[in-house]
């Protein structure tokens, strides 16, 4: 759902939104998940939110997953016909009418098988962060509470290292999406 | 009724419209023609604006025609667009595509939407189709629906963006032949057509356009059997003897 959200934003033209949201997604597409959670786990009651290790784990994983979503609405919506979207408006059709009753409806069946691959890994994934990470989460815990380090300070930290190396990534493979659409 | 007033339109550094004055009178039919590129369909796209226009004035019924202002929503359940290629929503039955804008735009009553757009596929000769999703119906039919959806809106002039240049040739009647009533019923109709025919015997007014400006326009009899213009003629020449 999260992701449709997402979506949304990316294609509705308003810069602002477009921006915003593009610049989330590559954020969370960019950070591996595993440090997601520590960052929700460990972080947020820095800011007076404290969580279970599950509760934790769901709203990573959620999160994460309506990132990778996002992309594969964007996808789903971009490949409707532009006469679509211009008969919707030539009888008056606003935008938000105009995803509901014409766009969106076409796209799901686009979207939706990648939507069940996705899923499918989100499950294998949330198994991980059950059954491993979410001890572990605990157990690393201690062992950072016990440091000298500031929580937010230090997983802030690997979050931005995490991500100057995946930006590039994101980045180079942009440039051959973009070579390669032009052929 | 439509008045555009030394209308301008750029794509990028390419000016596509340079200057485009001419007005379309209530009940009027008007027809444009000329070669691939010339800026008819702009000219259209501008008018109910799915397209903005740089400089000039174009307006319906005394209203600004402004992409960015809420009031182009009225403007375009005013003045209704039927496209080359149909554009007919897929996931819909030929009914559902008609009622489409009157239930969910004009939010009128279910039953009296319904009862209206079966009217209405009855008079572009489709009654037995309604319950047929687009992809099944040929071309002559697609568009006939499309017309049917367009007067769904009750608007007050229709645009036509060569509505016959998709069609296979055998087709291309029953969709002129639906334009021609159209046109006698007192409808407003600007029609961008390569149908030469259609235009001598249904236009009131043909407007000749080259290269973003109106190189001649006037009667459509006088336009197409006497054009003044080397340009139209030699047109006219090319559409009409391609050999
Ligand atoms: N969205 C766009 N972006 C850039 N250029 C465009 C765009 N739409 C149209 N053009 C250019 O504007 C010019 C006029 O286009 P337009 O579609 O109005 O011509 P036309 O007279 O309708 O031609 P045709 O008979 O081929 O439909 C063309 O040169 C076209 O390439
Ligand atoms: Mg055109």
């Amino acid at each position: 759902m999260l992701g449709l959200v997402w979506a949304l934003m990316r294609v509705s033209g308003i810069r602002i939104l477009t921006g915003l949201s593009a610049a989330l997604i590559n954020v969370i597409r960019g950070i591996p998940i595993i440090v997601l959670l520590f960052y929700i786990y460990f972080v947020m009651p820095d800011f007076g939110i404290a969580l279970s290790a599950l509760q934790a784990a769901i709203i990573g994983l959620g999160i994460a997953y309506s990132a990778y979503q996002a992309e594969n609405f964007r996808a789903g919506i971009e490949a409707i016909d532009k006469g679509q979207i211009e008969a919707a408006q030539t009888i008056g059709m606003g935008w938000w009418l105009t995803m509901r009753r014409v766009v969106l409806p076409q796209a799901v069946r686009i979207i939706l098988p990648p939507y069940g691959n996705i899923m499918i890994m989100m499950l294998k994934d949330s198994s991980q962060a059950s059954t491993i990470t979410v001890a572990e989460l605990a157990l690393q815990g201690k062992l950072i509470a016990s440091s000298t380090f500031k929580n937010t300070s230090v997983f802030t930290l690997v979050a931005l290292m995490y991500l100057t190396m995946s930006i590039p990534l994101i980045l180079l493979v942009r440039h051959f999406e973009n070579k390669a659409n032009r052929k | 009724m439509i008045e555009l007033n030394d209308v301008h339109k750029s794509f990028g550094k390419v000016e596509v419209l340079k200057g485009i004055t001419a007005s379309v009178a209530k009940s009027e039919v008007v027809c444009i023609i000329g070669p691939s590129g010339s800026g008819k369909s702009t000219i259209l796209r501008c008018i109910n604006g799915l397209e903005s226009y740089d400089r000039g004035e174009i307006s319906v019924e005394g209203a600004r025609v402004d992409q960015g202002n809420r009031s182009i929503v009225a403007i375009r359940t005013q003045v209704s667009m039927v496209f080359q290629r149909f554009n007919l929503f897929p996931h819909r039955t030929a009914l559902e595509n008609v009622i489409e804008g009157p239930l969910y735009v004009k939010k009128e009553p279910r039953e009296a939407a319904i009862a209206r757009g079966r009217a209405l596929l009855a008079q572009v000769g489709l009654a037995d189709k309604a319950e047929v999703h687009p992809p099944k119906l040929s071309g002559g039919q697609q568009q006939r629906v499309a017309i049917a959806r367009a007067l769904a809106m009750q608007p007050k002039a229709i645009l036509f963006d060569e509505p016959t240049s998709a069609l296979d040739p055998e087709l291309v009647g029953e969709v002129l032949s639906v334009m021609r009533k159209l046109a006698d019923d007192g409808m407003t109709m600007v029609v961008v057509t390569h149908e030469m025919g259609f235009a001598r015997d249904v236009a009131d007014r043909v407007l000749f356009i080259d290269g973003g400006v109106i190189v001649e326009q006037g009667a459509a009899k006088s336009v197409l059997n006497q054009p003044q213009h080397p340009r139209t003629q030699d047109f006219l020449r090319r559409v009409l003897h391609p050999l």
